[in-house]
């Protein structure tokens, strides 16, 4: 490999990887504070790319209809997070489980209904079309620059928030010790509303940097970012937000270079050897890289 | 103050507070003392609301407790160090504090109030920037009482602040207790440690498999033989 195309592939793993940790740091602040495996936030990801190109089609400019598919995804969560889970509140593990199946499944249905079955192009804006040449002949896609720089700005923004707000604090202790939390009056529901509506807006986000890399949007587009999502912080370490990022990115990269590096014979094995990597990895390290097995201190 | 009348707690099947009825006043020290599993712990966590009676009434000020949140009855001046400390070991010393003060919005008076909770416990304040999990477990426990202060509570509830801690440190936790009881705080104890707990209380209920079966005067049931035998190793 030369060294313009391992800057091209570089750039394109950690925009792949940039992706997923948007998905994957939904799905662990979920986790970590209801013990739920919320898959239909797959769902979340194709709703954003669905309202997207509704948006598009109505002649909305650009930077009006992003907005508009982050906010109707946001509403998408905390419309689930209301009706779905909050009854269930206390159930057990599995019960949270095989309801967000029967979300995600309920929503790609009500997408299928009203989308169609059809793929439909995604309107990927005009300034993010085309590729930047950098110094030593490394070409780079507009839409991976603009992926990689917008993930990182967001992570640098929700860092923040969990370390030096109010209530990012709470998230944090609540993830921790819900029952310590609710005696410190921390309001548990207004905690889950929060993880909810931020896992939303950077799933939306995520729907449209997935949209642009992939070019189209169907009903069924969540399930494999949700599924690499899943892996990566179970690589991570499940409930770590710092260990989906991380996660992520291992991702990213094995999944990219992979291919790059494998002869074209067996490149079709991408995921096999992907998820080959997974077991492996939690045969040695099952609480995942990040995770803690440390018991609850009593 | 506080008053329970005929509280009943379950879990699951399970009948683990079995018609309990007590009373705090105001500027009380009541201890609720027993041996494990009495369900001293059971009672305290459903006055603040984490468990719901199934039958009996709990009010405080004449508020009843059982229809509120738990976080709720943090605000109306409830706050509880809860047994086995349960502090946030991930976060800091400095956020652990902050979060003890969540349903306040007065800062003047948080700022007073960290620096009255760095002069009770000067080590605190030395460890502000330490994660909690890394202190020692009496700090843990220190940190536990400063924790529950921050809410500035008016009915301070302490589960077994002496578990697992040697006798220095046990004194010392006491000492505190009694000095917040000076201030003006009214406190309800938990304590497996009887005799320690009947010292600084100004009365005390025991509690057996869920009941109550005997209260009174602290300094009565410290010299009740009965109670000397069965919980002071007399």
């Amino acid at each position: 490999m030369s060294g313009a195309e391992f800057g091209q592939q570089f750039i394109n793993a950690l925009s792949l990887g940039s992706i997923y940790a948007l998905v994957a740091i939904g799905l662990a602040m979920v986790f970590s504070i209801l013990r739920l495996i919320n898959f239909a936030h797959g769902e979340a990801l194709m709703i954003g790319a669905v309202f997207a190109v509704l948006f598009a089609e109505r002649g909305l400019p650009w930077p009006v209809w992003t907005l508009l598919a982050v906010a109707v995804t946001v509403l998408g969560g905390l419309i689930v997070e209301r009706v779905a889970y909050r009854p269930l509140r206390g159930a057990p593990d599995v019960t949270l489980l095989l309801t967000s199946l029967g979300v995600s499944i309920g929503l790609q249905n009500g997408a299928l209904l009203t989308f169609g079955s059809q793929p439909r192009a995604f309107p990927t804006p005009e300034p993010l079309l085309g590729q930047i040449l950098l110094p030593g002949a490394v070409q780079i896609s507009r839409v991976n620059l603009v992926t990689v720089l917008t993930a990182i700005s967001l992570m640098v923004v929700l860092t923040w928030f969990v370390t030096r707000t109010q209530t990012g604090i709470a998230m944090r202790a609540t993830a921790e010790n819900a029952m310590a939390a609710r005696l410190m009056g921390i309001n548990i529901n207004t905690v889950i509303v929060v993880a909810f509506l931020l896992g939303a807006a950077l799933a939306g986000v995520a729907a449209l940097l997935w949209g642009a890399r992939v070019g189209r949007v169907e009903y069924s587009m969540g399930f494999i970012p949700v599924l690499k999502a899943f892996v990566a912080t179970v690589i991570g370490g499940f409930g770590s937000i710092p260990g989906a990022v991380l996660g992520a990115y291992i991702l990213g990269f094995g999944e990219i270079f992979l291919v790059a590096l494998l002869p074209d014979s067996l490149t079709s094995y991408r995921d096999a050897f992907i998820f080959s990597a997974l077991i492996l990895i939690l045969l040695f390290r099952p609480q995942g890289i990040l995770g803690s097995t440390e018991p609850e201190k009593i | 103050m506080l008053v329970l009348h005929d509280v009943r707690v379950f879990y699951g099947a399970i009948q683990a507070v079995k018609g309990v009825s007590l009373e705090v006043r105001e500027h009380e020290l009541v201890t609720i003392v027993g041996a494990n599993g009495a369900g001293k712990t059971t009672t305290l966590r459903t006055i603040s609301g984490i468990y719901r009676p199934q039958t009996g009434s709990i009010t405080f000020e004449g508020k009843n407790l059982a229809a509120l949140a738990s976080h709720e009855i943090v605000s109306l001046g409830i706050s509880q160090a809860p047994e086995g400390r349960q502090i946030f070991g991930s976060l800091s010393v400095r956020d652990n504090l902050a979060l003890g003060a969540t349903r306040r919005r007065d800062r003047a008076g948080i700022a007073q109030d960290l620096e009255y909770v760095y002069s009770l416990f000067p080590v605190l304040g030395e460890r502000l920037n330490q994660s909690g999990g890394t202190l020692s477990g009496g700090e843990q426990q220190m940190l536990a009482i400063a924790r529950a202060l921050m809410a500035k509570p008016r009915l301070l509830l302490l589960d077994e602040p002496s578990l697992g801690l040697a006798p220095m440190l046990v004194n010392r936790i006491f000492a505190v207790i009694s000095r917040l009881k000076e201030t003006g705080v009214t406190i309800l104890l938990v304590e497996q440690n009887a005799r320690k707990a009947l010292e600084i209380a100004d009365r005390a209920y025991v509690m057996e498999t869920g009941r109550v079966i005997l209260t009174g005067d602290a300094r009565d049931l410290a010299a009740n033989p009965e109670i000397e035998k069965a919980y002071l190793g007399g």
